[in-house]
């Protein structure tokens, strides 16, 4: 067994399947940290994957998958910094983020999102660099980030639109409204919905069978169904710095991190 | 009893017993977020609750300064 344990995240390998648990207080807020053990993870997935068949990607916290990018530290690190060389931090972070992300989407792997609870954001984006998601009935799903002046800036647009119509991508974008799991299997975007707090247990069950095929089959069958935007993701990295210089987007982070609203995660 | 009154009384149940508090503490113009005690977090999984229980998608921004229940009921009738 190949395991890790850090702040943010911890895997494990076992009998083939590679199971990277998200456990960062307060829902799993992309920040710094996150990404250094993410990064971490994807060097060590290259030297596992020869041993594994698939991945299960999934949160132990209640609260959810994942909020997303880590606003605080975002609005915070780019305080007291000149513009320029805070869309220059900002770019960097993406490249690196997309680098961790375009692994796991290409990982010859079948990789499972096990979702529960708030999947936003970011978090929505990490759920689809994989190839199925399972999530549980209180799962739910929303891109926010028209609200800071933003666009989702983790390979989300690209990936959704790779999976779905774009009406519904553009619904998704534009109003920013959430939405539940049942919702998400109407449109195709989850493959299964289980009980509360059972998702989990379903991605095991499906790695399960997934480690009964032929792994040369199964690798050649992701490959042929699952291309990766790469044009598409560098362009929205580039629209995201740009936004990123708007006045918009400091007044939207700084309603957010000083929000004593009910309802901050809401758009 | 009417189907507004029917929402409204299932919304107060179903608050009461998913966060735990007396049925009976719970009215109708009762501000939710002060009377659970419930966060951003919990607000969420409140609004997927009340989807899942009447069948219904409440888009954000529809509930958006909604604050108390019998308003909620009426977001919520109006789309059953």
């Amino acid at each position: 067994m190949i395991e890790f344990k850090g702040q943010a995240l911890s895997w494990e390998l076992k009998d083939g399947v590679i199971e990277l648990a998200l456990h960062r207080d307060p829902c799993n807020e992309i920040g710094s940290l996150t990404l250094e053990e993410l990064e971490k993870f994807v060097s060590a997935l290259e030297r596992m994957q020869d041993n594994a068949h698939t991945l299960i990607l999934y949160s132990t916290l209640k609260s959810g998958f994942c909020a997303g990018a880590d606003l605080r530290e975002l609005y915070h690190r780019a305080q007291g910094m000149e513009k320029q060389a805070a869309t220059r931090g900002v770019r960097e972070f993406l490249e690196r983020i997309h680098k961790v992300m375009n692994t796991i989407d290409a990982t010859p792997l079948t990789t499972i999102a096990a979702l529960n609870g708030v999947t936003f954001g970011g978090g929505f984006e990490l759920a689809l660099v994989c190839d199925l998601i399972i999530a549980d009935k209180m799962a739910r799903f929303c891109f926010p980030e028209l609200r800071l002046g933003l666009i989702p800036g983790f390979g989300g647009i690209p990936r959704l639109k790779r999976d779905l119509g774009n009406g519904v991508v553009r619904d998704l974008l534009l109003t920013g409204r959430s939405f539940n799991a049942t919702k998400a299997q109407q449109i195709g975007l989850v493959s299964q919905v289980v009980g509360e707090g059972e998702s989990l247990k379903a991605a095991r069950s499906t790695a399960a069978q997934l480690g009964k095929f032929d792994r040369r089959t199964a690798i050649a069958a992701k490959k042929f169904i699952k291309p990766i935007p790469y044009e598409e993701l560098q362009r929205e990295i580039d629209i995201f710095c740009d936004l990123f210089t708007q006045p918009a987007v400091e007044a939207g982070l700084k309603k957010f991190v000083e929000s004593k609203d009910a309802l901050p995660y809401l758009p | 009893m009417t189907d507004s009154k029917k929402t409204l009384d299932e919304i107060l149940n179903l608050a009461a017993a998913q966060f735990k508090v007396p049925r009976e503490k719970l009215t109708p113009d009762d501000d939710f977020f002060k009377t659970l005690g419930i966060d951003s977090l919990q607000a969420l999984d409140l609004l997927t609750r009340l989807e899942h229980h009447f069948n219904v998608e409440l888009p954000d921004y529809e509930l958006q300064g909604v604050s108390d229940f019998r308003t909620l009921a009426s977001r919520i009738q109006a789309r059953l």
